[in-house]
């Protein structure tokens, strides 16, 4: 019989690990259900990769109740380690060896028959996209390759369950894409994924469910639009070419916030059609000249000052601006 | 399957692991061979004619301290190759993929029985080239096939001893460097022992701690089972529980560091 309902994948309640002193997580509640992209999202030293080490039965936690793929991770370990699959920060590769010579490792300590394992170790490097250099030794791959390796090793024995620590730190944009596709497959085949990220992209386009992690504690949880649900709408900014156009929209739109160094002017607005038109009316009325527009959607930039009073250092919201122009 | 085939079967698959490395970069295994080789002939050629003067009663000569000396340098080379398992060790603990590992549901001492065997064939295949080159400069033993193989044994049985000291070396060691410097006093050791001059000669206090530390009752041993000059028991009998002894010792220490060891911890 398993303490936990079959629908949840990870069930962890008062989490504590302390370092000589220094509370590393303190007293975090975690539901995974099973199937689903959960994002652990924080800053750096918010406590992420010590929650997926407890998790993963790396190092045991100070206290709290985790149970994992339906075992107790201090109690039969070995039961959870059978049902996982991680690939942690620093990347878990041999470098001594091939790529397929380290997935062939891999196929061997999952205890696959020999056919079995040779064609499994076919089908990632294929999938992976890394048949070409299979044969290879490991000094020759790039960052994306290595990651892509590291992956495969983890999926070698088709885990139900996986852990990715910062699965995309340090990828170029092109392989960030790459990662994001092949999490979002492995998703959609009912695979249960437990990543963690600081960058708020990345835990809205992929997680169904993320939860906040901030000095150990978790800070907010729920899905990116519950999350972004918390902050109060958006707003549109108007560039301008020159102080005189900037004063004069200020004058206008007395509900806006003008910043005066960089000719901008906010103002609230959830950026639908109706109040935009309302917007481009009035400029249009007082022969206004904007530069530029651009309409800035609560992201959760928003949702991380909100909850934690400071910002991530990760100016992410950029990348989801429409610029109109 | 049973806990046990599976320790086995994950045992090999990381012996094969090891072994794909030695062969893949041959460079550590050739320095590990090559430093004894170096001193078989410095001491030989250079020191040989001179040392050899003193063997035998006052009527040796160089091939009177080939004779001498080959054990002392067979030692030498399970010492130098014991060096090499503490590099290993400690490269494997230092990257990520021990973590990898240690998520996986394999068998405890399946890592480190990868590396103490693969090193101990390692040891052997050193051993063997060491012979080839002693064999080739005269090196002339009157050992019947029994004695050989009873000399290999101690050999083996030494080197399991030293292999499983420097795993645990390797495994304290916070970084690869500290990890190929540690175990170097294994390498000076024969010479504070009968490997290269009888202990007789050395200055008193030197002489006792000669005649206290493992290696001379090894060195003795095989000398006396490849020189056909029966070795006495006591010093069978110490040759033989120095070796248990450091080996046992050093695998607690090692199994007690492996499983004790944290993860680096998160920057």
């Amino acid at each position: 019989m398993s303490s936990c309902p079959p629908a949840a994948a990870i069930q962890a309640s008062g989490v504590r690990k302390s370092y000589g002193g220094k509370v590393v997580l303190d007293d975090v509640d975690l539901t995974v259900t099973e199937g689903s992209i959960f994002a652990l999202l924080g800053p750096n030293g918010a406590g992420k990769t010590t929650m997926v080490r407890i998790l993963s039965t790396l190092i045991p936690a100070d206290a709290g109740e985790i149970v994992v793929a339906g075992h107790d991770v201090t109690g039969d370990p070995d039961a959870v380690r059978a049902a996982i699959g991680v690939t942690g920060q620093f990347s878990a590769v041999d470098n001594l060896l091939t790529g397929e010579e380290n997935l062939r490792l891999m196929a061997d300590l999952r205890h696959l028959p020999r056919r079995a394992g040779r064609q499994r170790v076919a089908e990632l490097l294929a999938h992976f996209e890394l048949t070409d250099a299979a044969r290879k030794p490991l000094s020759t791959y790039s960052g994306g390759m290595r990651r892509r390796l590291d992956l495969a090793m983890t999926l070698v024995g088709q885990p139900r369950l996986i852990f990715l620590d910062e699965p995309t730190a340090g990828l170029d944009p092109r392989s960030r894409r790459t990662m994001w596709e092949i999490i979002r497959e492995l998703a959609a085949g009912g695979v249960t994924i437990l990543l963690t990220t600081q960058y708020l992209e990345e835990a809205d386009q992929l997680a169904d469910q993320i939860a906040v992690l901030d000095h150990g504690r978790v800070v907010a949880a729920g899905t990116a639009a519950e999350l972004k649900h918390r902050i109060t709408g958006g707003h549109i900014l108007l560039r301008f070419a020159a102080p005189d156009a900037l004063n004069l929209a200020a004058h206008l739109l007395t509900e806006a916030d003008a910043d005066e160094e960089n000719l901008t002017l906010q103002v609230p607005g959830d950026g639908s059609l109706t109040s935009l038109r309302a917007l481009l009316h009035r400029l249009d009325g007082a022969a206004v000249e904007v530069e530029q527009l651009s309409i800035h959607t609560p992201d959760l930039d928003d949702v991380f000052f909100a909850v934690t009073g400071h910002p991530t250092g990760h100016p992410t919201g950029q990348l989801t601006e429409e610029k109109v122009r | 399957m049973s806990t046990l085939a599976y320790t086995v079967g994950d045992s090999a698959t990381m012996l094969r692991r090891n072994l794909k490395h030695q062969l893949r970069y041959p460079s550590m295994t050739l320095m590990l061979v090559g430093m004894p080789i170096v001193f078989l002939l410095l001491f030989v050629y250079v020191f040989g004619g001179q040392l050899g003067a003193g063997l035998a009663g006052g009527h040796g000569g160089r091939n009177a301290y080939l004779t001498y000396v080959v054990p002392g340098i067979l030692i030498v080379t399970v010492a130098s190759a014991a060096l090499g398992t503490a590099i290993s060790v400690a490269m494997d603990m230092t990257g990520g993929i021990i973590d990898r590992f240690r998520t996986m549901a394999i068998a405890r001492a399946a890592v480190l029985t990868g590396h103490v065997i693969g090193s101990l064939i390692q040891t052997l295949v050193g051993v063997a080239i060491v012979l080839g080159v002693a064999l080739a400069v005269g090196f002339r033993p009157s050992a019947g096939p029994l004695a050989w193989l009873a000399a290999i044994g101690v050999l083996a049985l030494f080197a399991f001893a030293l292999i499983w000291l420097s795993t645990a070396l390797g495994l304290a060691a916070k970084s690869v460097e500290t990890a190929s410097n540690t175990p170097m006093f294994l390498t000076l050791l024969p010479f504070l022992s009968s490997g290269f001059v009888p202990t007789r000669t050395m200055p008193a206090g030197l002489r006792q701690f000669a005649e206290s530390q493992p290696f001379t009752p090894v060195t003795e041993t095989v000398r006396g089972l490849l020189t056909g000059i029966a070795p006495g028991t006591g010093t069978i009998v110490a040759a033989l529980a120095w070796s248990a002894g450091v080996a046992l010792a050093s695998y607690l220490w090692a199994i007690r560091l492996y499983h004790h060891r944290r993860p680096a911890e998160p920057k």
